[in-house]
């Protein structure tokens, strides 16, 4: 395999000598890392987006609306159709035989962020009794439940971290009164851990709410049939014009414009950055090449062929890129992963807090970015460092 | 000016590298005036705000009604010399949620208020008289292809009429459109008659959404402000009030975190342009040396070389930084044709322009100035025997 062998030789020669030539190779590895960097970074804010409203709900329970509505803060379900829907067949039933259903009030109180004044639409959720066996990923972390009937809330885990004034023992004054903090709650990172809860009839009362937002529920048969079965009785039922979602597929929805806005800016930034960089790459590998003719040159006049030096230039570039990959990746993943941030969410008008997670799949998508940049950064520099005549080369050296 | 040819001949001894370097820079400035526009978007509702404009809302959640009723009132308060209202419909058209922004306003008070709205008077006309009227944004209007006189039909998520429908129909009897493209961007949005809307909606009569009041002096914006949220305290329905900038910029600040992404994006690209460019810069003028110290024998001063040196590196980021400007510009009007209006239209002001001059001076004076004052120091007899 002398071919083999040349290609490897003049690598290895290629790859010592980076020391020599540290500030352009730098500048190589550098120019990617930071489109590496924003790409990992601003996706890693979308992933953790995403991945709070899709950890958000169970598809074995159903959250029901008023039909022609999309989000909970649009839709209205009346106290007498709450009920209806409760003793409806398809719902899951406790040991006692009470019915796994919670009919909610969803309403948006002013809160301002930690050091700030400016009021942000924070969501406040009345819930019936019924909500915690449903939703059974709700554990209290801090304080206690609020006891039915008082004008005390719990609130999650996010909202407490970005929210002022909601730290346990605290009082906060909306509509008419003041509600107490007793506790703080988490469920597992989604999308309720942004929300205050409050019992749902103490709530309606200081709110002066006659009827609910929504109606969330366990599915006796979680299955299509059992869901297909719950729709039907709700279609037979001239009272109700209610539409029934699992609760995945309604949470998902909710994602929809942040998270495609989030990715056209993340992909559109990232695509300029990528060709600033590939032109960043081009320049140094055709300075490289130049400062190292003589010595291609020699190479060549000793035998090597054009194909090796084609090849080693090649790789020069990639392994350039890779570190600059993986540098950008490193710096995303400790400058981000876990970062916390809340900002409003254009389906539902309310805030939403959320982590960036930089993903295993984002950090290789960073990679494959960096290795395409390096790759388009060393072709033309490598096919003209082989072609250059020997004689010119080192003529002209 | 004498210099020109010479820096122009400098920049392209080796044509190559200075086509790369100054194609990066454009890149980077491209994604500046990009960047930029977007965040003047968001900000635009701040920008169009009339100083002399303040908005009520409920005290404690901006999706609390008010009381129609407040109108009167308000127009009591001294200091206020306007007062309108509106309420949020909840559009659905089409099947799509919030495809565009419906109020149910009163005409007349509400045309009076947003004076930046321009409409054909004989269609002011018909709106104020048409119970079930509806005026439309020129760029909805476009986007939808709609007629003035057509029937416009609009679902609302929200209100549903007294037979319990939340299908409404609207008469389509005006067109408005407003010059400055940061008001455009408010003329995305249907107006519908209260009149028919309040008559005809289930629940909820009489009441409204939110207060836009203009005052006589923006002095008293504070003190007027005071005296509404003080007329209806300790009332079941308290207010806030604040100007309309003010209520503008906490909307914006909503997003939060948003704004200050685009600036650390912005930071990383001018970093990692200035690492490449630098980079480049320094190592052209190394291997020029030799010709540097001919120049200084041929009797320029230190301080004309590193003039030239320093000129060299203005000249590259101004060309840089303008086609990358103008690229921004030109590329902006396909984009507000791919959003199809979506978006609130994108452009870039005199303000971006200034920006983009004080960063690409900043970048001449970081990348230029070390290499620059090397030359200066450099001693003729060192440089021409290769030394450096």
């Amino acid at each position: 395999m002398p071919w083999l062998n040349q290609v490897v030789q003049i690598t290895l020669i290629n790859l010592k000598n980076i020391p020599q030539r540290l500030g352009t190779s730098l500048v190589v590895v550098v120019g990617i890392a930071g489109v590496v960097g924003v790409l990992v970074s601003v996706l890693a804010m979308g992933e953790g987006f995403r991945h709070t409203l899709a950890s958000t709900g169970r598809p074995t329970r159903v959250i029901m609306l008023r039909a022609g509505s999309d989000a909970e803060m649009s839709s209205g379900v009346a106290r007498d159709q709450a009920t209806v829907l409760g003793n409806l067949p398809g719902i899951a039933r406790d040991g006692g035989g009470r019915p796994l259903v919670s009919a909610e009030l969803f309403v948006m109180v002013d809160l301002p962020r930690h050091g700030q004044t400016d009021p942000n639409n924070v969501p406040f959720r009345g819930v019936q009794p019924a909500a915690f066996a449903i939703r059974d990923e709700v554990r209290i972390v801090e304080g206690r439940r609020y006891a039915r009937g008082v004008r005390e809330v719990i609130v999650g885990r996010k909202a407490a971290q970005q929210f002022a004034g909601l730290a346990v023992g605290s009082r906060i004054a909306f509509r008419d009164s003041d509600w107490t903090v007793v506790g703080t709650f988490e469920s597992g990172g989604d999308v309720h851990e942004s929300e205050i809860w409050a019992d749902a009839e103490v709530a309606m009362s200081a709110f002066r709410r006659s009827g609910f937002q929504s109606v969330t529920a366990a599915l006796a048969d979680p299955s299509q049939a059992g869901l297909a079965g719950l729709k039907d009785s709700i279609g037979r039922d001239r009272r109700l014009s209610i539409n029934v979602l699992r609760e995945p597929e309604y949470y998902a929805k909710q994602a929809s414009i942040l998270s495609k806005l989030i990715g056209v800016l993340g992909y559109s930034v990232a695509t300029f950055m990528a060709i600033g960089a590939t032109f960043g790459a081009l320049n140094c590998m055709y300075s490289a090449i130049a400062s190292r003719q003589t010595e291609i040159a020699t190479l060549r006049a000793i035998g090597f062929g054009g194909a090796p030096v084609v090849v080693s230039v090649m790789i020069e570039a990639l392994v350039l890129a890779l570190v600059g990959g993986a540098v950008g990746g490193a710096l995303a993943y400790v400058y981000c992963d876990g970062a916390s941030l809340s900002t409003l969410n254009f389906n539902t008008f309310s805030q939403v807090a959320f982590d960036f997670r930089v993903t295993r799949g984002l950090l290789v998508q960073g990679l494959v970015w960096a290795l395409l940049i390096g790759a388009a950064g060393g072709l033309l520099p490598a096919i003209r460092a082989a072609r250059l005549p020997v004689t010119v080369a080192l003529r002209t050296a | 000016m004498r210099y020109l040819p010479l820096l122009w001949a400098q920049l392209f001894r080796k044509k190559t590298r200075t086509v790369l370097t100054v194609l990066s820079v454009l890149v980077a400035f491209l994604l500046f005036g990009l960047l930029e526009a977007v965040q003047v978007a968001f900000d635009s509702g701040a920008d169009s705000a009339d100083a002399k404009r303040l908005l009520t809302t409920a005290r404690y959640s901006i999706i609390e009604p008010l009381p129609m009723a407040y109108a009167t009132r308000i127009e009591r308060v001294p200091g206020v010399v306007g007062v309108a209202y509106a309420d949020w419909f909840g559009a659905k058209y089409q099947n799509e949620s919030n495809a565009f922004a419906v109020f149910a306003v009163d005409p007349a008070r509400y045309l009076d208020m947003y004076r930046e709205f321009e409409i054909a008077p004989a269609q002011r006309e018909a709106f104020v008289k048409t119970r079930t009227g509806a005026v439309a944004g020129k760029r909805l209007v476009d986007r939808y292809g709609w007629k003035v006189g057509q029937k416009l039909p609009i679902a609302s998520e929200i209100h549903a009429k007294s037979d319990g429908s939340l299908n409404w129909e609207f008469d389509l009897v005006g067109v408005f459109d407003a010059e400055d493209p940061a008001v455009r961007a408010n003329t995305e949005v249907v107006l519908i008659n209260v009149a028919h809307f309040d008559e005809a909606r289930q629940l909820g009569k009489g009441k409204t959404g939110w207060y836009i009041i203009r005052i006589a002096d923006v002095d008293q914006a504070k003190a007027v402000s005071a005296d509404i949220d003080r007329t209806f305290m300790n009332s079941p329905d308290e207010t806030k009030t604040a100007p309309e900038k003010e209520f503008a910029l906490g909307f914006a600040r909503q997003i939060g975190d948003m704004g200050a992404l685009v600036t650390r994006i912005l930071i990383a690209v001018f970093f990692t342009i200035l690492i490449l460019t630098g980079n480049t810069i320094a190592q052209s003028i190394r291997e020029r040396v030799p010709e540097l110290a001919i120049l200084k024998t041929l009797g320029f001063s230190d301080a004309a070389v590193t003039a030239l040196v320093l000129g060299e590196t203005a000249l590259l980021f101004v060309i840089g930084a303008g086609l990358g400007m103008l690229a921004a510009v030109s590329m902006l009007p396909v984009l507000n044709g791919a959003t199809g209006g979506r978006f609130p239209p994108l452009f870039v002001e005199t303000g971006t322009w200034l920006w983009a001059a004080a960063v690409a001076l900043g970048l001449t004076v970081a990348v230029g100035l070390p290499p620059a004052l090397r030359v200066h120091r450099l001693r003729i007899v060192d440089a021409l025997a290769g030394h450096r």
